[in-house]
């Protein structure tokens, strides 16, 4: 059966819930740290780390779900690495950041070269379209486990943060940090706890890169989406049930090109695979201002000062 | 000056140095190997023989020119990592401009080439610098986000509208032709890049510490408030700085391109850029250290293949060193001004 015109939109759709995973668990995790009042630029080294040592583990144990906790707990390390070295006085949390970027990608090629052969487990999902006889919507609707557990944690992290004890005090540390301290709450500890907990989140992400979609480990696995997660946020104005949204919009740029391709629209291929960068970018420049601080941005925040 | 600022420096960065390369070390002791006889090798690869010493000085060559795209402008205040998509950049219209003159006398081309490379860096990163100042975008995160536009502006260019078909290995553009390579330094096997980038760092330098412009950007860099107070311009210099570093940048895809590839490919892009970041951070951004900082970082990289072929170990170890550097000279940071016995006496 052929779809047409309506094919490229199953397929940019059902992409959109696929390709937007990651995305949605590096801009969850980054919320969490930047409302603390620090900015991690390193999670794409974090992505990458994730993604290896979730297919390593998911490929030696035959258990995804174990890839996907050590992925986390791998991320979770980096995070807390940033945190304790930024706690340091005068050391530029953007700049170390960049450091951990290549920290974490020369870690996980450097680590994860036995593994670019081998098949690991991968994780399962929900055949929604499975009354359909149309393959297309098939594989669309192909939901997985990760994307649910993303879209629940989006609702529950926006509870958290707004409503309970704990998040005010961790926006708090990240809108005036002076307040915080007066309080009796130690700032760095807050904030090391938030990258910590930010990186686990961006780690989860990257083992859904290598378990699920695209489902190998290889160098080339993850194309600069935790950087632009990170600008995600801002577009997000550091919301988290708008980062679901946003990541949505994300993996539905993403899609567009590989969409396109599979009804015979094969030219252009770099330029369209660029759609995200680009989406970015315009995106960054209308959500950013000259003169004044960005809604919603906490005010300790080097990066929107 | 200053020698006491000049001794905290080194000092400072040779406790970074040496705390990494102890990482490292544990790094590699994990994997049973001796971490002496890994550091031997490595040091052999970077300057042990007179091949592996040009090898490695060929490496440095496009790494000060990139570093220079994150020095000039952190000295403004800003913090640019987009030397690779400015590389890139400046690699694709130094072809453009060398296919179009074929023809030419070869001098007038190969300069016109690489002014026009570093002109394509240059508006590349300019246009983030502008956006900062005009619009307020984060300069770090719309760099980041150009270095992966320009890749993929290059691929489309190099598989389609430019593509040679001659090249059948890789999708590359057309060549720009033997006539408009520039050679080797006399004597050696070292091509004339490094003239290139030793002479765009001693520029800077002159630029940054004896001239107006330069103290006027190291008082925007120390305190914007400061600086709007006094009147200086701070938009022209916001512009001059990116300006200037993308071109650096440019200038070394211009480089790549006339002295190594002679066409643009995706052999442009294989991370100088990124550890251009890390050159100009050990550096302190000062232009003068940049050459020495790029020589050690590209003895580093052009070591990695021996390390690989004696030692077995993944091409990426030279990325994890330099992944723990980059992370030790930022955390020793923390040490500048703590130790008196560096501080002028005062009365």
């Amino acid at each position: 059966m052929e779809l047409g015109g309506w094919g490229v939109l199953i397929a940019v759709l059902g992409g959109a819930a696929r390709v937007s995973v990651p995305y949605l668990f590096v801009s969850l995790g980054e919320t969490l740290t930047e409302r603390s009042g620090r900015v991690n630029l390193g999670l794409e080294g974090t992505l990458v780390l994730g993604a290896m040592s979730g297919y390593g583990v998911a490929y030696l144990s035959g258990s995804p779900w174990l890839g996907v906790l050590v992925a986390g707990s791998a991320g979770a390390l980096l995070g807390l690495v940033h945190g304790l070295v930024c706690s340091l006085p005068r050391v530029n949390d953007v700049a170390v950041g960049i450091a951990l970027f290549l920290l974490g990608t020369g870690l996980a090629f450097y680590l994860g070269k036995p593994f670019i052969q081998p098949t690991a487990p991968r994780l399962p999902h929900l055949e929604l379209g499975a009354w359909s006889a149309s393959p297309a919507v098939r594989a669309a609707l192909e939901i997985n486990a990760l994307f649910i557990a993303g879209a629940l944690l989006a609702p529950l992290l926006a509870w958290a943060l707004f409503n309970t004890r704990w998040g005010l005090v961790l926006r708090t540390a990240g809108d005036n940090a002076d307040a915080a301290r007066a309080l009796g709450y130690s700032v760095s500890a807050i904030r090391t706890a938030s990258t910590t907990a930010g990186g686990f989140l961006a780690g989860v992400g990257g083992s859904f890169l290598s378990l699920y979609y695209p489902g190998t480990w290889n160098e080339g696995l993850s194309s600069g989406q935790g950087l632009m997660a990170i600008a995600l946020v801002i577009f997000a104005r550091w919301h988290p049930v708008h980062c679901f949204w946003v990541s949505l919009l994300f993996g539905g740029a993403t899609a567009l090109g590989p969409a396109l391709q599979s009804i015979g629209i094969t030219g252009h291929y770099y330029l369209l695979n660029a759609a995200p960068y680009v989406l970015t970018l315009i995106l960054l420049i209308l959500s950013s201002s000259p003169r004044q601080v960005l809604v919603g941005a906490p005010s300790e925040l080097t990066i929107s000062r | 000056m200053r020698l006491g600022a000049w001794a905290e420096t080194a000092v400072i960065t040779a406790a970074a140095l040496v705390s990494s390369l102890a990482l490292f070390g544990v790094f590699v002791a994990l994997r049973g190997l001796s971490p002496v006889q890994v550091y031997l090798t490595l040091f052999q690869g970077a300057f042990g023989t007179r091949f592996s010493l040009e090898h490695t000085l060929t490496q440095a060559a496009p790494l000060m020119l990139t570093a220079l795209c994150t020095a000039l402008p952190a000295r403004a205040g800003l913090l640019v990592i987009g030397g690779e998509g400015a590389l890139v950049i400046g690699g694709v219209v130094t072809v453009l401009v060398g296919v179009s003159l074929a023809g030419a006398p070869p001098v007038l081309a190969i300069a016109a080439m690489c002014a026009a490379g570093a002109l394509g860096g240059g508006l590349w990163i300019g246009a983030a610098g502008a956006l900062r100042h005009w619009r307020g975008v984060n300069e770090t995160i719309s760099t980041l986000l150009l270095n992966y536009i320009a890749i993929a502006l290059m691929n489309h260019l190099v598989t389609g509208p430019i593509r040679d078909f001659a090249q059948v290995l890789k999708p590359a553009s057309w060549s720009v032709g033997e006539s408009l390579m520039i050679g080797v330094l006399p004597g050696t096997s070292i091509h004339w890049g490094l003239a290139f980038g030793v002479a765009a760092c001693l520029v800077t330098w002159v630029l940054m510490r004896h001239t107006t412009f330069g103290f006027g950007v190291d008082i925007l860099g120390g305190n914007a408030r400061a600086a709007r107070m006094v009147g200086l311009p701070i938009g022209a210099m916001i512009l001059a700085t990116t300006m200037l570093g993308g071109a650096a940048a440019g200038l070394a895809g211009a480089v790549e391109v006339i002295a190594v590839h002679g066409f643009a490919s995706a052999s442009l892009a294989v991370g100088y850029g990124y550890t251009g970041i890390l050159v100009a951070f050990l550096a302190r951004q000062n232009p003068l250290a940049v050459v020495a900082v790029a020589v050690l970082l590209g003895g580093i990289s052009a070591s990695g293949g021996l390390l690989q072929r004696r030692f077995g170990l993944p091409d990426a170890a030279t990325l994890v060193l330099q992944g723990l550097l980059f992370v030790a000279v930022l955390a020793a940071n923390t040490l500048a001004g703590r130790f008196r016995i560096f501080r002028p006496r005062t009365v």
